[in-house]
């Protein structure tokens, strides 16, 4: 039989019944919680404790950030749907499905870079009669500034360019790398995909026979829209909470 | 076990693509529910049990259902819960330690 | 045939260094960690015999200071990651699925994967020597020590890009037994009837999935810091370098479980073959081990007691980690019961199993004394630690390793060893250990501080230094009679049968060595030690559990030898040392990264068994 390609162990008799690569694909998704629960536990240990720059409530932005996380919530309801139209066979629907996947994965994407490069170029702008107590510890920073600031100054508004980025304090390196390498996750997630969708339009490499292979990029892709949902929740929901902040 | 049996295996329940449009609906609502109730200022300190509930609603039904983990072998959520398990447990202990309870 | 894009025929029947290069069989790629493991374990004891030589007396200036800082670094992390955890996964390959009845592993060309990673691993750590200097920093790398302002130069960052890319040939291996473990059990094997070594492999495997990726992440942040001036460990910007020792040690500590339990699977296969008896309380040994890996998790500041971690957190684990040592004493007396009342043979690998117990022992007692905070104050940072750890390590894992060796010998290479050579190896190994051991003890709590280069001689520690170096030497003598049995057995030991031990479990059921396919026919297993039951007649015939194998004997197709494997590792050791140099804006890095990911692709699209 020339099946000469890797769907071989598709039919190996397993002692469970069960699939060595998806079996496998869990016990990755297993092992990755703990990646991600570490670089999710150093962001919180060093929550509030950032001895300059910006903060959570001075960059960002929950209606923004609100439509990226809900742009990959619809991406997994894409990439279910794409699984299912395969195993029925409606190969056109699959595409579909498939591809708006991809590109809504790679929407995502063009929001953290636009994000990212918006919190770089973060503009503080200070009012100079605003009570000392309320403002923010960069905002601070700004109004006593000795070039800039109000007094040096004499002026009612001044504003200096203060970027988060990884260097710039505690939030940023934290942040940029719990949220890069969730990107990075991202990235390769939408590779695959894309990998798949020109795969399929190769004769009998993509066949409902063999849906296992999207099952398995099925299953990274969730995971890694289930891992925004915890980022989305703890670092910019609870990061812009009034009292967390 | 003999490949007839595999193959039944393979015939379990799968939710319809209206199942799955359903759920999708959930999620949206609860999103929605999520970034509303954030903005609320009555809520208070109330919103740290709140936003826990609504997304870790989110989290299970993705994995239940998009995930097929309710349908599946009780192993695959096994590997995955230990996992979870493992890590939340790591990461509240050291915030204990570095005093993030206060 | 190849309908398939990027389809480069497998090789063929290759022969010769080529078989070994693009070998996928499991018994190859064990001989080839077990190996390469072995080479890495004396570069790490001519470390060690550097240290020794150089602390032998006083005020000596044999090695520099800034050599010494290299040597036992290196020592410690070459040990630890290039010796004891792949002569581990030498018999994880090697014996694992002749254990469970099976032909391979679940995922064979990931497992060449991971040997040719660990062995790129272990080169770009060593190669360090000579390209800058090595890592200088401890094995376990505390901040603000290894930060780019104290520690300029490449040495830190070529122990962290080794480790990382050694903790993906761990991790790929772990994955690869856990679902192997799992899912290529022959049918009537459940996992209540699964040898020892089997299930010690097994939660050693799920303890690496979780522990692996911690260090992944602190080494990327310590990584982060020095390449691009981030600040989790900058204190100027409110950063805590205790940080980094939590998250080493919460990987850390199960590294240590990860360790040993290899080793304590040997014992548990050798000490009831030896003994002619089943072992004592299989359940409980086996539940022993899980609840030592489960409890591991909850005990790794027990490293940190001196940091002012606080009386309430210290006191958490200090009970914990006295809690821990339960189990493993479950463990000694189950051993120590499977020998009581047996016909019991005291051939090599019962000695070194024999010789475990006792070193460990004595290794689990100067643990205990750790596990009081109080006593580790004094206990911390001296050679009471070290004393600890080479009891445990040296005296616990090398040595059973050692006795694994000498068991397993006649199975992978179809010949016996001497006999007689092997028992001198042994008493000349624990006598040296002894010595070289057992006085550090002395000098721990007469106050010498671990990894000083030097001592002035009114410490009145001369002495016992010197008894530590003549220890050493005489290790060095055991492992020289060692591998002069192993390499004349080799060649042209007496040949050996299949069961040259009256063995228990099933990879004594079938020839020494093993044909490639391991057995002809998939065994139906209907006890524990199931080749003992099959041997003694024990069989019933009831209906096996579980497992599944309709294959036809004649029609064994066996996967064929790949290249990918290969490639992959090389395209990620070509982008470890892109990072590690990271210079012209990590272009070797990237250069790297596509040979690795052209690897992936040919690798997922290579038919798996070309028709002939």
């Amino acid at each position: 039989m020339a099946q000469a390609t890797a769907d071989h162990g598709e039919h190996e008799a397993t002692t469970t019944g069960l699939n060595h690569r998806k079996m496998l694909m869990w016990a990755f998704l297993g092992s990755d919680c703990m990646f991600f629960g570490s670089l999710i536990a150093t962001y919180l240990v060093y929550k509030n404790r950032s001895l300059e720059g910006p903060l959570p409530i001075d960059v960002f932005s929950i209606p923004t950030t609100s439509v990226s996380t809900f742009v990959l919530l619809m991406s997994s309801m894409s990439m279910v749907l794409a699984y299912s139209a395969l195993r029925r066979n409606r190969m056109k629907t699959f595409r579909v499905w498939l591809a708006s996947t991809a590109i809504m994965g790679m929407t995502f994407l063009a929001f953290q870079v636009f994000e990212f490069r918006v919190f770089a170029n973060h503009e503080v702008v200070v009012d100079c009669h605003a009570p000392i107590g309320e403002l923010s510890i960069v905002e601070l920073s700004v109004r006593n500034d000795k070039t800039v600031g109000c007094e040096a100054t004499g002026h009612d508004e001044v504003e200096k360019q203060v970027g988060l980025t990884p260097k710039t304090n505690l939030f940023g390196s934290t942040f940029f790398t719990l949220t890069g390498f969730h990107g990075a996750h991202v990235t390769i997630g939408v590779i695959w995909l894309l990998t798949m969708f020109f795969l399929s339009f190769k004769k009998g490499m993509v066949t409902p026979e063999r849906n296992l292979d999207l099952d398995l990029a099925a299953l990274y892709w969730h995971f890694v829209d289930i891992v925004w949902i915890i980022i989305f929740t703890v670092v910019y929901l609870f990061g812009v909470f009034p009292g967390f902040a | 076990m003999t490949q007839e049996t595999q193959a039944l295996q393979h015939e379990e329940s799968h939710p319809t693509p209206g199942t799955y449009f359903k759920v999708a609906m959930i999620l949206s609502i609860l999103t929605a529910i999520e970034v509303g109730v954030f903005y609320l200022e009555f809520v208070g300190w109330g919103i740290i049990p709140i936003l826990v509930l609504l997304s870790g609603a989110k989290f299970i039904l993705v994995c239940m259902y998009y995930m097929h983990l309710k349908f599946d072998d009780r192993i695959f959520s096994t590997m995955f819960v230990a996992g979870l398990v493992t890590a939340a447990g790591v990461t509240l202990a050291l915030m204990t330690l570095f005093s993030f309870f206060g | 045939m190849s309908t398939v894009p990027f389809a480069i025929p497998r090789p063929t029947y290759p022969t010769g260094v080529w078989s070994w290069i693009t070998t996928i069989d499991h018994k190859k790629i064990g001989v080839l960690y077990g190996v390469t493991a072995f080479v890495l374990f004396i570069i790490g004891g001519l470390e060690a015999l550097l240290m020794r030589i150089q602390l032998t007396s006083s005020n000596q200036d044999i090695v520099s200071p800034e050599v010494f800082n290299q040597l036992f670094t290196m020592h410690g992390t070459t040990m630890i990651f290039l010796a004891v955890m792949p002569l581990s996964a030498a018999f994880f390959n090697f014996v694992i699925p002749l254990q469970i009845g099976a032909r391979d592993v679940a995922f064979p060309r990931l497992n060449a994967f991971s040997y040719w990673t660990f062995l790129g691993g272990a080169i770009l750590l060593n190669s360090s020597w000579f390209l800058g200097g090595a890592t200088n920093a401890g094995w376990f790398g505390y901040a603000p020590l290894t930060s780019i302002e104290q520690n300029p130069g490449h040495g830190i960052d070529f122990w962290i890009i080794s480790l990382q890319v050694l903790g993906v040939a761990s991790l790929a291996a772990a994955f690869n037994f856990v679902v192997t473990i799992i899912n290529m059990r022959a049918p009537g094997m459940s996992f209540m009837r699964l040898p020892l070594f089997t299930w010690m492999t097994f939660i050693t495997a799920i303890l690496l999935v979780l522990a692996f990726p911690v260090i992944t992440v602190a080494l990327i942040e310590l990584y982060m810091d020095r390449t691009f001036g981030m600040n989790f460990f900058n204190v100027a910007a409110g950063g805590d370098p205790v940080l980094w020792q939590h998250l080493f040690w919460v990987f850390g500590h199960p590294e240590v479980y990860i360790l040993i339990l290899p080793a304590m699977g040997i014992v548990s296969e050798i000490i009831p073959t030896f003994s002619k008896k089943p072992l004592f309380g299989y359940g409980t040994v086996v539940l022993a081990g899980a609840i030592i890996a489960f409890m591991g998790w909850m005990v790794w500041s027990h490293h940190m007691f001196t940091v002012g971690l606080g009386p309430i957190p210290t006191s958490v684990f200090v009970i914990t980690t006295m809690a821990i040592a339960v189990p493993t004493g479950i463990k000694v007396f189950n051993w120590m019961a499977t020998i009581w009342g047996g016909s019991v043979d005291f051939k090599a690998p019962m000695l070194f199993a024999v010789g475990f117990i006792a070193l460990f022992t004595i290794g689990g007692l100067s643990g205990v004394m750790h596990a009081a905070a109080s006593s580790d104050a004094q206990q911390q940072d001296t050679y009471f630690i070290v004393a600890h750890i080479h009891y445990v390590l040296f005296g616990g894992a090398i040595v059973a390793i050692i006795g694994g060796i000498y068991y397993w010998f006649p199975k992978i290479t179809g010949r016996m060893y001497n006999e007689m050579m092997a028992k001198v190896n042994f008493w000349v190994m624990f006598i040296g250990m002894n010595m070289a051991f057992f006085p550090m003890h002395f000098l721990g709590l007469d106050g010498m501080p671990r990894r000083i280069y030097t001592y002035d001689s009114n410490m009145g520690w001369d002495f016992w230094n010197g008894v530590s170096t003549v220890g050493v030497l005489v290790l060095g003598t055991s492992f020289l009679i060692f591998i002069i049995n192993i390499v004349t057995s080799w060649r042209s030991g007496e040949t050996a049968e299949a069961d040259p031990w009256d063995g228990r479990t099933l990879e004594w059921s079938i020839a020494s060595p093993p044909p490639e396919y391991n057995f002809e026919v998939i065994p139906t297993v209907y006890d524990r030690d199931a080749w003992w039951a099959e041997k003694r007649g024990k069989v019933q015939h009831g209906v096996p559990v579980g497992g599944g194998s309709d294959e036809e004997e004649h029609s064994i197709h066996m996967p064929q030898p790949s290249y990918w494997p290969l490639i992959v590792s090389i395209g990620l050791i070509i982008s470890a040392y892109g990072l590690v140099f990271h210079s012209g804006n990590f272009i070797v890095a990237s250069v790297g990264l596509l040979i690795g990911v052209i690897g992936v692709y040919a690798w997922a699209f290579e038919p798996v068994n070309e028709p002939e």
